[in-house]
């Protein structure tokens, strides 16, 4: 497969949306809305459930299912109200002490007047921020697209994991494309150099685990990741210096040269 | 175009000059892309690069340093960090050449120490003339620099941002820069100390999403651009026409997201007051 191909992959609507994950994964699952601010963005969807027996705080970007559903959640690309709400919501897993499962499926972040005049890169910069200092475990799992900054707001955690279809970059290809061979059809080529699979991303270090898609979508699956998922957070709940290493896993990203003067 | 000539007086004789005078031998002119009045070099140095109908210059970091720092105070750390296309992007070893030339500098940003209002401060400034400020590996690895020295040396920061966004030929790794800038200034706030930021033309993208916006003290200088997506991806996406001061100072100041407009004249004037203000220091009145 190549990158492009796992573009359209990721990109797949008849792939599991975060909803599916949360049913297939979670027990009484409890919705929770708003951001207290302004208004409710059906985009995100959180609220608490347990994750075998135990209370956890879950938050996912919802494409939706059906074109009229999809209308509805802006087809996974929130505005800042939608990333205030999943703020809003980890703060009060901080609080309860309980751990914040996330799953990112977004284009990136909404493009539009009022997601500009409601402070979308505020929204975002927030939360990368805030999350960087949340004293309590957060697991990150990229279930189709990761589009940029908007995929990152609701990434800065302990633990990355990818679907193996799963993509994650800092531009859309057809976006670098342009820019780049002024012609959004050279996507495929762009999307190779931009080095955006779950693979690359295993390999610079940012993901921590790539996920099989065998049966995705099915109950065998989704028991395999729940026990994955409940395995890691014990190992989070027991690490003390869980913010100080969270810190240094962003920390170490980047390469540079340091020249001797 | 027309209204604004109407309105326009002169009002001292360096504007006279700045608009009749013929050019010394050798001054470079410019053309100010909001009146398209033509300047010259050292009017525009004289004017602190704002032209007559207050449009605001793009400058690069070193000449703003020496407007905004106390003369000779100016101590630069991390210059030796430079990027190393990590990730053999198409292109990207020819454009970092031109860049370097075109700026003079290595990165898109210069980090150190120096003196405003006789404040020790440190700082970050970053340049429109290399690769539009875009944020790269080693642009975020300074500004993370910057902010972990300033939390060990107990000092404020104040950071001039100007940025594309992030830089899309290191991939994942430029978007990473976010994440880490962010950590960097969480701690460096986690201690009580003061970080200001200073939004000039253009503040956009992955900046504009991470440290640009995390100040405990916005100031953005008049005009200047300032979003997260750019004018026109809205534009197309929305197929709406904006407002003309969409995602400028003044849109961002009316809607919440910035504390302060200021002229570049007393800029320096004010950041030594918001500082003196968390320096202990009393009000000189
Ligand atoms: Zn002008």
């Amino acid at each position: 497969m190549t990158a492009y191909d796992r573009v359209r992959t990721a990109r797949s609507t008849s792939r599991p949306t975060a909803q599916d994950y949360i049913a297939g994964m979670f027990s009484s699952f409890i919705e929770l809305h708003g951001d207290r601010r302004y208004r409710d963005d059906e985009a995100i969807i959180g609220g608490l459930a347990y994750l075998k027996g135990k209370p956890v705080t879950v938050i996912g970007i919802e494409k939706g299912h059906n074109t009229i559903e999809r209308m509805r959640r802006s087809f996974g690309a929130p505005e800042p109200e939608g990333y205030r709400k999943a703020l809003r919501l980890m703060k009060q897993a901080e609080k309860f002490h309980r751990p914040v499962v996330l799953f990112v499926d977004t284009s990136g972040a909404f493009c539009g007047i009022g997601a500009e005049e409601r402070g979308q890169g505020q929204a975002i910069a927030e939360n990368l921020m805030e999350m960087m200092g949340l004293r309590t475990p957060e697991i990150s799992i990229f279930i189709g697209e990761g589009g940029s900054g908007g995929a990152l707001a609701l990434a800065v955690s302990d633990r990355v994991w990818m679907l193996e279809n799963a993509v994650y970059s800092v531009i859309s290809p057809e976006g670098c494309a342009s820019i780049l061979y002024k012609d959004a059809a050279e996507a495929p080529k762009a999307a190779e150099s931009l080095r955006l699979t779950a693979a690359d991303a295993y390999a610079l270090g940012i993901a921590e685990r790539v996920i099989s898609e065998d049966g995705l979508g099915t109950p065998d699956f989704y028991s395999k990741l729940r026990d994955e998922v409940a395995e890691e957070i014990g190992i989070l709940e027991k690490t003390e210096d869980l913010i100080e290493r969270r810190y240094q896993r962003f920390r170490a990203f980047g390469r540079y040269d340091e020249e001797i003067k | 175009m027309s209204i604004l000539k109407f309105l326009y007086k002169p009002q001292n004789e360096l504007e006279k000059e700045g608009r009749n005078a013929e050019p010394p031998a050798g001054e470079t002119e410019y053309t100010c892309p909001n009146c398209h009045r033509t300047l010259v070099e050292s009017v525009l140095e004289a004017q602190n690069w704002v032209c007559i109908c207050g449009h605001h210059f793009r400058i690069g970091a070193r000449k703003r340093i020496s407007m905004m720092t106390d003369e000779g105070s100016f101590e630069e750390l991390f210059s030796t960090i430079v990027t190393d296309d990590p990730l053999a992007f198409p292109g990207y070893q020819k454009k970092l050449t031109k860049a370097r030339e075109q700026s003079g500098e290595n990165e898109s940003v210069i980090t150190g120490t120096a003196m405003i209002g006789g404040i020790k401060t440190a700082l970050f400034v970053m340049s429109p003339f290399f690769m539009m400020g875009s944020m790269g590996s080693a642009t975020g690895e300074k500004i993370t620099r910057i902010f972990e020295y300033a939390a060990e040396h107990s000092l404020p920061v104040v950071g001039w941002t100007v940025s594309g966004g992030a830089r899309m030929q290191e991939g994942l790794l430029s978007l990473m820069q976010m994440a880490k800038t962010s950590g960097a200034v969480l701690r460096h706030s986690q201690k009580g100390l003061l970080y200001i930021t200073v939004l000039t033309d253009p503040t956009t993208g992955g900046v504009t999403a991470s440290f640009a916006m995390e100040g405990d003290i916005i100031v953005a200088e008049p005009g200047a651009t300032v979003g997260f997506a750019g004018r026109r991806v809205v534009e197309q996406t929305t197929m709406e026409s904006l407002p003309r001061d969409f995602q400028t100072s003044e849109f961002i100041l009316e809607h919440g997201f910035a504390d302060i407009i200021v002229q570049r004249s007393n800029e320096k004037k004010l950041l030594s007051s918001l500082l003196a203000f968390h320096g202990g220091n009393h009000d000189s009145l």
